[in-house]
């Protein structure tokens, strides 16, 4: 949106971002959590936490994706319009499919952080994995090993979302 | 066929283009040619509306230039266009190039896009190089391409803004020989170059550009080889590509003062 030739939706695109990025993710989790009942919406912890999380992340994704399209040269549009593509079209079948090749990489990370992230939640008392483990530790009592085997978890699933990006880069790399 | 009316643009303080005027007849090649910063290519950006003008008219067929949208992405369906840097799309094959536009625009089916586009592809003598990307051929190749991909859509005329202008010496010939040949062939061009040998050979008329106007409109001979108005006793040459520019940057007052009436 903040690449919209519309002020409107620039202008909204950029709120999004800004208000998004510029508090802590735990004080929205927190105000979230806290804040939503008082003013009448009720949902569950795991639902909340999950949009606030999606909300959060999304706004690094939407700068990802605005600093690809930057990095697509005006050219490529405009040979596309004046082509007779429409502005979406172009945007679609043009811009777009190279900007997110460019930003494979960053939006992988993007991915991992968001996974990290995920153990702010158990600050609001939602059971996610860093949760569950000191729910384990408090009753083994072996923090070392459970914390260790909880990091590997974390770890095993970040390699997972950093392998797949990295093949994902690779196979769509654009040779300008 | 095209038809431009006292046009004005300008960008920030910079005036691009002042009271321009300009006709082009169907199946006639225009040459607009001039110094860097002249406003040549911004007229040729306005033909198409990729840049928008701030006052005057511009006619099509003799509909004026519609506003952005639809009507407007029809007439540039309408009218092809070639550009200095080539914006081959980077994440397509050639023959992509070629074929999206018909089938998103015109809604040609993929096989008959295809079958046009290596048509296209081997009259502009690429027809090889179809399956590459586009970062694979060279600036020569590319620049066919381009031209093939403007083609692919059969326009009523073609826009050409400095075609050679980032290609290697050596391979400005081939895409001119392009150029020549659509010419021969009766397509409707307006070209902005510094090629003067083009200019000379191909050009129904040509249209020298100073400052953002027009200044001298012709047709090549008597631009090119006729006794020249400016400054008397002195002596011209004639037959070299680099002697027109000298008679041209001569006449937009450039070395010598200008002739009045």
């Amino acid at each position: 949106m903040r690449v919209s030739p519309v002020r409107v939706l620039r202008a909204a695109g950029m709120a999004y971002v800004e208000v998004l990025q510029n508090i802590p993710l735990l004080v929205w989790l927190v105000i979230a959590v806290f804040g939503l009942p008082e003013i009448g919406v009720i949902a569950g912890l795991f639902t909340t936490s999950v949009v606030v999380i999606a909300l959060y992340q999304g706004a690094y994704m939407a700068e990802a994706v605005r600093s690809g399209i930057n990095a697509v040269p005006a050219g490529q549009g405009e040979a596309a319009r004046a082509l007779g593509l429409s502005f979406v079209q172009s945007l679609r079948l043009v811009v777009l499919p190279q900007a997110l090749r460019t930003v494979v990489q960053p939006l992988g990370n993007i991915a991992i952080m968001t996974l990290m992230n995920t153990a702010l939640a158990a600050a609001v008392g939602v059971v996610e994995l860093t949760a569950a483990a000191n729910r384990v530790n408090l009753a083994e009592a072996q923090p070392i090993w459970i914390f260790v085997t909880a990091g590997l978890a974390y770890m095993a699933l970040s390699g997972v979302l950093g392998l797949a990006s990295g093949a994902l880069e690779r196979k769509w790399a654009i040779l300008r | 066929m095209i038809e431009v009316r006292s046009l004005h643009k300008r960008f920030g303080d910079h005036t691009a283009l002042k009271d321009v005027d300009l006709d082009v007849a169907r199946g006639e090649v225009v040459v607009v040619i001039g110094p860097s910063g002249s406003g040549k290519s911004t007229l040729c950006r306005c033909l198409n509306r990729l840049e928008t003008p701030d006052s005057g008219v511009i006619r099509f067929d003799g509909a004026d230039l519609p506003a952005e949208g639809r009507a407007l992405a029809r007439l540039r369906a309408d009218v092809g266009m070639v550009f200095q840097s080539f914006n081959l799309f980077q994440h397509k094959t050639v023959l992509e190039n070629l074929t999206l536009a018909p089938t998103r625009v015109r809604g040609t089916s993929r096989a008959e896009a295809e079958r046009n586009a290596r048509e296209l592809l081997d009259r502009v003598g690429i027809g090889e190089q179809a399956d590459k990307l586009p970062a694979q051929l060279s600036g020569g190749q590319q620049q066919r391409a381009a031209i093939a991909r403007a083609l692919a859509m059969r326009p009523k005329a073609m826009l050409f803004d400095e075609p050679t202008s980032a290609l290697d010496p050596e391979m400005v010939g081939e895409v001119l020989d392009v150029m020549t040949g659509l010419a021969r062939d009766g397509m409707t061009m307006v070209v902005v170059t510094h090629e003067m040998g083009f200019a000379r050979q191909v050009a129904d008329r040509v249209v020298f550009m100073a400052d953002g106007e027009v200044v001298e409109t012709g047709e090549p001979s008597a631009f090119f080889d006729s006794p020249p108005r400016t400054g008397p006793g002195t002596s011209w040459p004639r037959s070299s590509a680099t002697s027109g520019t000298a008679v041209i940057l001569r006449r937009a007052g450039h070395g010598a003062p200008p002739e009045k009436g």
